[in-house]
């Protein structure tokens, strides 16, 4: 018997090596370095003080599915309550999903735990939305950048953190003399710099930026964007950039996923989902982005939706946008709307080809032309 | 170290490319970064890498608060050890014809309503309400922050289990207690009062900690940490003991007075320290009957109460500071 559980143990231990060998293993450019599959994250719900009972489920995110390729920038938009940071927080194993599957290299990440955890961790890393709350306001600038060293010590060698530190902090455009101040001594912008310097700082493969920009004025926003472009060429990073501002994420990705209700409505590259639209939903979205030009903005059509967003604690059958859609049907409420090439562009060579979760997809020209 | 440039604008260069035309990122694009004030000390950068803990040092060292009250804290622990440094009579040592006399050569203090002379017993009773009230706030401390923190940090099951326990050590009252508990103790030493006042004390600490340890918990650095793979112990000890360790001290360097009074008045019920134990709450209690004639027999035992008090306040107070980046 104790040899059969030692020889479990070397099992467990020999799996856990490979594991983490594929976990380090590079990947082309180009090529699915994450692919995310039926992800669900529900909340649940209880009432009682003693007894706690469950009595629903706030569905945060119901099955949502995509890829990352290595080297690209993919954003997702969508507002407030959508699901986006559930997603980013999943994508990260700061929540537990409750379904669905995380393949980051081929290999599930949704339920590791230990030393494939950490190997994952290494090479997943998150930029938050705050910067005012996201860096410890008890740690020096140098201790907050040199973190991931102690956590990860086979990163860098004990003597060489705080050049590291330093090399950082001149790659994110700050003085790297700054090393022994604290965070309330630098502005906004700053500090959001620091952020990415500690997310850069175990070199990892993909950064999920969950608004990164959102709590900065607009002036530092483009600072900061140009500059996690500028690291994404120079470190070959792939981006999954979170965001509910259409222009930025429209300057920043590659491909573009809109999410509503804890779903993906539509994904598609930068141009099919900003100028073929073919989901209502985004193109309600893209009809409320500001015009600067005030000939084109006289020409444009406004859709303006009704209604609230409905609870994800009770989401609509079929399709959840259908109690705001001007198009829904007696089908909507009937059939969930699968996220792929609706039928009427199959097989077409067209921009408006792409993903959509609509029974009744059109392309609609709401942004003008530029 | 090359120098290196103040500001870093390389988004004016890029960002006009791309904006897509929807919003004007471009617009004062050329902003600089603003300067960021001197170094802590205002020196200027220098070569050590520092942390809050080495940097907190460095400010206590030169605030004349610590300083002040850290001397003050430290004769008084001289004296608590060897009274005889300074008062070389006994304090049980009384003579009942000079019963509530004032000040006399010899004896500063004048006498209590026992002929002792106050002066000898002021000194000598440092030693049992500083071990009190010291000992009960250390107990209480360690206790409550340990339990709460970690019924904060954890939540679940362990935290309902030691909230609804709290609600009941509250809805003790700590005299009714006091006489009960420590009336069936026979030993006539300090320790069954530091023990009741730590099993009273704790939840009142417990739940303060456990309070702003959920409030630094939710911080995104804790979650920036979690992301980096920091284990628990890590973010506990490096991310959020030292966001929630501020109000923890600013109530027990305060429940330490408390602790004090509360010894004198157990003394006074008659389940505290007994005779011959001299402390200054048996003192004060003895003397408070006899206010209007004698002031003096009142005045110094409480005078010496009230700046062992403040001494570990204002210690309190100045380490609160340093471990606060923001106030320097």
């Amino acid at each position: 018997m104790a040899d059969l559980s030692k020889n479990d143990e070397a099992v467990a231990a020999a799996n856990e090596e490979a594991l983490v060998a594929a976990i380090d293993a590079p990947v082309e450019r180009g090529e699915p370095i994450l692919q995310v599959r039926g992800l669900k994250k529900h909340f649940p719900l209880t009432q009682g003080i003693l007894f706690k009972k469950q009595v629903g489920a706030v569905k945060a995110v119901d099955g949502v599915s995509f890829d990352l390729y290595q080297g690209e920038t993919l954003g997702i938009v969508g507002e407030s309550g959508c699901g986006k940071s559930t997603v980013a927080k999943l994508l990260m194993n700061l929540e537990r999903a409750t379904a669905g599957e995380v393949f980051y290299k081929g290999q599930d990440i949704t339920k590791l735990s230990g030393r494939a955890l950490k190997a994952v961790r290494r090479n997943i890393q998150m930029v938050f939305q705050d910067p005012y709350t996201s860096l410890n306001p008890r740690m020096t600038v140098g201790d907050i950048i040199g973190e991931p060293f102690d956590i990860h010590p086979e990163v860098a060698p004990k003597g060489d953190r705080r050049r590291k530190v330093q090399e950082l902090l001149d790659v994110v455009g700050l003085n790297p003399e700054y090393i022994n101040r604290y965070p309330h001594q630098f502005s906004g912008g700053q500090r959001q710099r620091i952020g990415i310097a500690r997310g850069l700082a175990l070199n990892p493969e993909i950064i999920i930026c969950d608004e990164p920009v959102s709590a900065l004025d607009v002036s530092v926003q483009a600072q900061v964007i140009n500059l996690m472009e500028k690291l994404q060429d120079e470190f070959n990073l792939s981006y999954l950039f979170i965001a509910h501002d259409l222009s930025i994420v429209r300057h920043i990705s590659d491909r573009v996923g809109v999410m509503y209700l804890g779903k993906m409505a539509e994904i598609g590259t930068d141009s099919e989902i900003y100028e073929h639209p073919t989901h209502p939903y985004t193109q309600a979205l893209l009809s409320a982005v500001p015009v600067p030009d005030p000939e084109a903005r006289a020409h444009r059509e406004r859709i303006i939706l009704t209604g609230d967003v409905p609870s994800p604690a009770n989401p609509p059958s079929g399709c959840s946008f259908r109690t705001r859609c001007w198009k829904a049907q007696e089908k909507c409420a009937q059939e969930v709307p699968l996220l792929a090439v609706p039928s009427v562009f199959k097989g077409q060579d067209t921009p408006a080809a792409h993903f959509s979760a609509c029974h009744f997809a059109e392309e609609k020209q709401v942004v003008p032309a530029h | 170290m090359p120098e290196m440039p103040e500001h870093h604008d390389e988004g004016s260069a890029i960002a006009s490319t791309g904006a897509g035309g929807a919003t004007d990122l471009a617009m004062s694009e050329a902003e600089t970064l603003e300067k960021v004030p001197g170094g802590p000390d205002g020196t200027g950068p220098d070569k050590k890498a520092r942390s809050l803990w080495s940097d907190a040092w460095h400010d206590l060292r030169r605030n004349p608060v610590f300083i002040i009250s850290g001397l003050i804290i430290l004769f008084l622990v001289v004296i608590a050890i060897w009274p005889q440094l300074i008062a070389s009579g006994n304090p049980l040592d009384c003579d009942l014809s000079k019963a509530q006399e004032g000040s006399q050569p010899g004896h500063p203090f004048g006498f209590n309503g026992q002929g002792c002379d106050v002066y000898t017993r002021t000194v000598y009773g440092a030693r049992a309400s500083i071990q009190v009230g010291v000992l009960a706030t250390l107990g209480v401390t360690l206790l409550g922050s340990v339990l709460g923190g970690l019924a904060g940090f954890y939540g679940g099951a362990w935290d309902g289990f030691l909230s609804r326990i709290t609600d009941i050590f509250f809805a003790i009252p700590v005299v009714l207690g006091g006489l009960v508990l420590l009336s069936v103790v026979s030993n006539n030493s300090v320790w069954p009062v530091i023990g009741f006042m730590v099993l009273l004390g704790w939840p009142q600490i417990s739940r303060i900690a456990r309070g702003s340890v959920i409030t630094a918990k939710q911080n995104d650095y804790v979650q920036a940490a979690r992301a980096l793979g920091a284990s628990n112990s890590r973010m506990l000890l490096r991310h959020i003991t030292p966001n929630a360790v501020a109000p923890v001290i600013v109530v027990a360097t305060i429940a330490l007075g408390t602790y004090i009074s509360l010894e004198a008045t157990l003394s006074f019920l008659g389940v505290g320290l007994k005779p011959p134990t001299v402390s200054w709450g048996i003192d004060i209690s003895s003397a408070s009957q006899y206010i209007r004639n004698a002031p003096h027999m009142l005045l110094w035992p409480a005078g010496a109460l009230a700046v062992t008090v403040l001494a570990f306040i204002m210690l309190g107070d100045a380490v609160r500071d340093a471990l606060d980046p923001k106030l320097r």
